[in-house]
């Protein structure tokens, strides 16, 4: 019987009937679900590591040890764990080692749309994409196989919209193969000069026998229908193709994109009229098959940016418009995600968006990033995982170093706790280390966030729901040398004390960290204890002066009959941000206090 | 013709949209269907626009609909459907919440709220069913089975009674729910839509 799976459920069970026992991951959309799902299976070793570079090494060690293993990543992931994975290729694998990317063409939830087929080139490693989750099956399994038999790591490519689409998978056995023996051998696996020297032309040659397989592996297939249009296509590409053309079309289904099929791909041009390449970002597959005399239609008609669909073929193929509109006239409300109601973010960017004007906040990535949209406006810079601690050093050299007369504004760093132990901890080393005098603020809500709750170093919780010890990121700060007198801890419930630790940090001439900390209020355990406690508005004492909205509180309504605030109970959950920014005391606590 | 359908819900994070969706999707599979069923997670529970689509037939191979092509659009809350009514085709079927969730962009004045945007709706589109499934849900003693009121809409409006979805909601809900949730899929399927 067939069950619906997204695609990441369907790598981590192709995963585990492959008979992986070791996998790493840091969260990241689109790829979570991949180790939620993984780390639900028994008879394997499941951990969240603090970033992807951990994780990809974890994975590395478990296959030179001879066991099936993989880590998994969100796309820009792969830009962290890259170091290791450019001198793996070298190595070869022992046991399976397939790296999981998920790329996000359309930018949901990411910073950029990179296209790590590019990764697969440059490293010199296998490249897969499956189309549909039973593909995502299928081929994690036949991915631990060519990792063994070709000695190389496997690169599997999802994009999110696999990642995130169910579709029917027929489920098999898992089959746990033999361990691999260990056996030491330094040219190998230490990767000096002399060995690496040795090492490259062994790759190279691995290369074109795996271009002789690619030739031949079903991962790559022909459909011959109507044979005046070729189109060669990968992943989702090749779903949105075969609806908008049916048997209108013939296809080349591309399943590993590295090394291509070149022979195939020749056969197949020859066979067809016209040969479309339809591939989303990157001219990936175009320009090699260009490279080769080929002629072929590609990014002169089909966008780089963005995601594709099946009307954007359809247009691009049959000229057809998308079907008229109903010509409403109603236009949506802007609604961007937003902190939620009880968001222990909030009080904090309530209090230091009144440093606007005098302040560069340098942000991260999780969900305090949404701290730059009004009505906080508090973050200024936004780069990667880590950035902001090291970017406003950056910020406040320069700052000492400008003319004179330069404005010159104080820099924030904002860090939530995930992040900081993903890749913050060495930007705080260079912070006290060349005493640069910023101010950096840890965001701890106990929790990674963003990306629907996965438990972090400082949680005390692994991946499989066993306890360990919560690492002190108060201790880690101390350690990495900020003197105890420039470290403040604060609620950033309480306005009052997060305003001191702001002015305090604001006036600093020394380096100095503050942390905020308040269990994210979407945590069970916090939605448990706090269920009664709510906030309420005296419409007596109301005069509409809208402070309270200011704070940007989804649960702070209007009734436009009375012209008075109320609180939506549902969502409220009593933090009393809202009643201390109110100037008339029309707020009060209700329910269960703790 | 042989059977095929395509399904858009159309809402707000945390109003169940996605929960809906698998029930639908599972129903159909169970019924021996092709099905494919997209989604976006990621920000979703920030209270961002959230959008699920389902396609089902003898064989399916995008999991998203074009545009035009909706044979129902459901929205959850009543502005929601502007993002996504020109994906219903010409006939299709639009069923409005009456129910309205007014983003701070609203509150702060720099967004306005489309208050009127029902009146357009029956206005422009032929086969538009209004009613308030929050309400209703209430009624039965919870406002957060309103997305199974509109599941019970949906299963009148395209005529789907010859799938169990009264088994598909107990192997999605904890059981101490079950009662209450096929309670509001009767409310829903013996509501004015349709």
């Amino acid at each position: 019987m067939k069950i619906l799976m997204t695609g990441n459920e369907a790598v981590a069970r192709g995963a585990y009937e492959a008979g992986v026992l070791v996998a790493s991951a840091y969260p990241g959309t689109p790829s979570t679900e991949i180790m939620e799902n993984f780390s639900k299976y028994d008879n394997v070793y499941a951990e969240w590591a603090p970033n992807e570079k951990v994780a990809a090494e974890v994975a590395m060690g478990a296959a030179v040890r001879g066991v099936r293993s993989f880590a998994a990543m969100k796309h820009v992931g792969l830009n962290v764990a890259a170091d290791p994975f450019m001198s793996f290729a070298y190595h070869g694998s022992n046991g399976g080692l397939v790296i999981v990317t998920a790329d996000e063409p359309g930018m949901y939830s990411s910073q950029n749309e990179q296209d790590n087929r590019l990764y697969s080139t440059h490293a010199k490693v296998v490249c897969l994409e499956p189309s549909d989750s039973q593909e995502c099956l299928d081929y994690m399994k036949e991915a631990f196989n060519i990792s063994e038999r070709f000695d190389t790591t496997v690169l599997f490519r999802l994009t999110t919209r696999t990642c995130h689409s169910k579709t029917p998978v027929q489920l098999g056995e898992r089959i746990v193969p033999p361990t691999v023996d260990f056996k030491k051998n330094s040219e190998k696996y230490v990767m000096v000069p002399a060995h690496s020297k040795k090492r490259h032309p062994v790759i190279e040659e691995n290369l074109l026998q795996l271009k002789n397989y690619s030739n031949t592996t079903m991962l790559n297939r022909i459909e011959y229908y109507n044979k005046k249009i070729g189109i060669i296509c990968n992943g989702i590409s090749y779903q949105y193709a075969k609806e908008v053309m049916g048997e209108n079309a013939s296809y080349l289904k591309i399943g590993m994109c590295n090394p291509l099929p070149d022979q195939m791909i020749k056969d197949f041009a020859k066979n067809v009229d016209v040969l479309y390449v339809i591939e989303e970002n990157e001219p990936f597959m175009e320009t090699q098959i260009k490279s080769w005399g080929i002629n072929c239609i590609g990014k002169n008609l089909f966008p780089i940016c963005g995601e594709f669909s099946p009307e954007l073929l359809r247009e691009k193929l049959l000229g057809v418009a998308p079907s008229g509109s109903y010509g409403i006239e109603s236009t949506p409300p802007s609604r961007p995600p937003v902190l939620c109601a009880g968001c222990p973010h909030r009080g904090l960017f309530h209090e230091l968006g009144k440093y606007r004007k005098k302040a560069f906040f340098s942000g991260d990535i999780g969900c305090y990033s949404l701290g730059y949209l009004p009505p906080f406006e508090a973050i200024d810079l936004t780069i990667d995982m880590g950035a902001s601690i090291s970017t406003a050093q950056g910020f406040q050299r320069a700052n000492e170093m400008s003319d004179k007369n330069n404005t010159k504004l104080k820099p924030f760093a904002l860090i939530g706790d995930s992040t900081f132990f993903h890749s913050g901890i060495t930007g705080l080393v260079n912070m006290t280390y060349n005493k640069t005098p910023i101010t950096t603020i840890i965001l701890d809500n106990s929790i990674t966030a963003m990306t629907g709750h996965q438990d972090n170093p400082g949680t005390g919780i692994s991946a499989t729901g066993s306890i360990t010890d919560k690492v002190s990121i108060e201790k880690l700060v101390l350690a990495c040398g900020v003197s105890p007198e420039n470290l403040v801890i604060v609620d950033p419930y309480d306005l009052g004390s997060t305003k001191e630790a702001i002015k305090k940090g604001y006036q600093a001439t020394e380096p100095f960290v503050i942390i905020t900390r308040r269990e994210c209020a979407l945590l069970k355990p916090v939605q448990i204890e706090r269920a009664k406690m709510k906030c309420q508005v005296d419409p007596e004492k109301c005069k509409f002066c809208k402070a309270c909205v200011r704070t940007g509180c989804p649960a702070l309504q209007i009734n436009r009959e009375t012209d008075k605030v109320f609180i939506d109970t549902v969502q409220c959950n009593g933090c009393s941000v809202c009643l201390q920014v109110c100037p008339y005391d029309a707020i009060e606590r209700v329910g269960e206090n703790k | 013709m042989k059977f095929s359908k395509n399904i858009l819900l159309a809402g707000v994070g945390g109003q169940g949209t996605i929960l809906t969706s698998k029930i639908i999707s599972n129903g159909f599979l169970n019924a021996g269907y092709d099905v494919k069923m997209a989604e976006i997670h990621g920000m979703a529970q920030r209270g961002g626009s959230v959008t699920t689509q389902i396609r089902v037939g003898e064989s399916i191979h995008s999991p998203v609909i074009e545009k035009g092509t909706a044979d129902i659009v459901v929205s959850f809350e009543k502005s929601e459907a502007l993002r996504w009514v020109d994906y219903l085709k010409k006939d299709g079927i639009l069923i409005i919440n009456d129910y309205s969730i007014e983003p701070f962009t609203v509150s702060l004045g720099i967004s306005s709220y489309p208050f009127d945007v029902v009146e357009e709706y029956k206005d422009k589109i032929k086969n538009t069913y209004v009613f308030n499934a929050f309400e209703e849900a209430e009624k039965l003693g919870n406002p957060k089975v309103m997305n199974i009121v509109l599941l019970g809409a949906i299963v009148k409006c395209l005529s789907l009674e010859d799938i169990d979805w009264k088994k598909m909601i107990a192997e999605s809900v904890p059981e101490k729910h079950l009662n209450l949730n096929l309670k509001a899929l009767e409310t829903g399927y013996k509501s004015s839509v349709g």
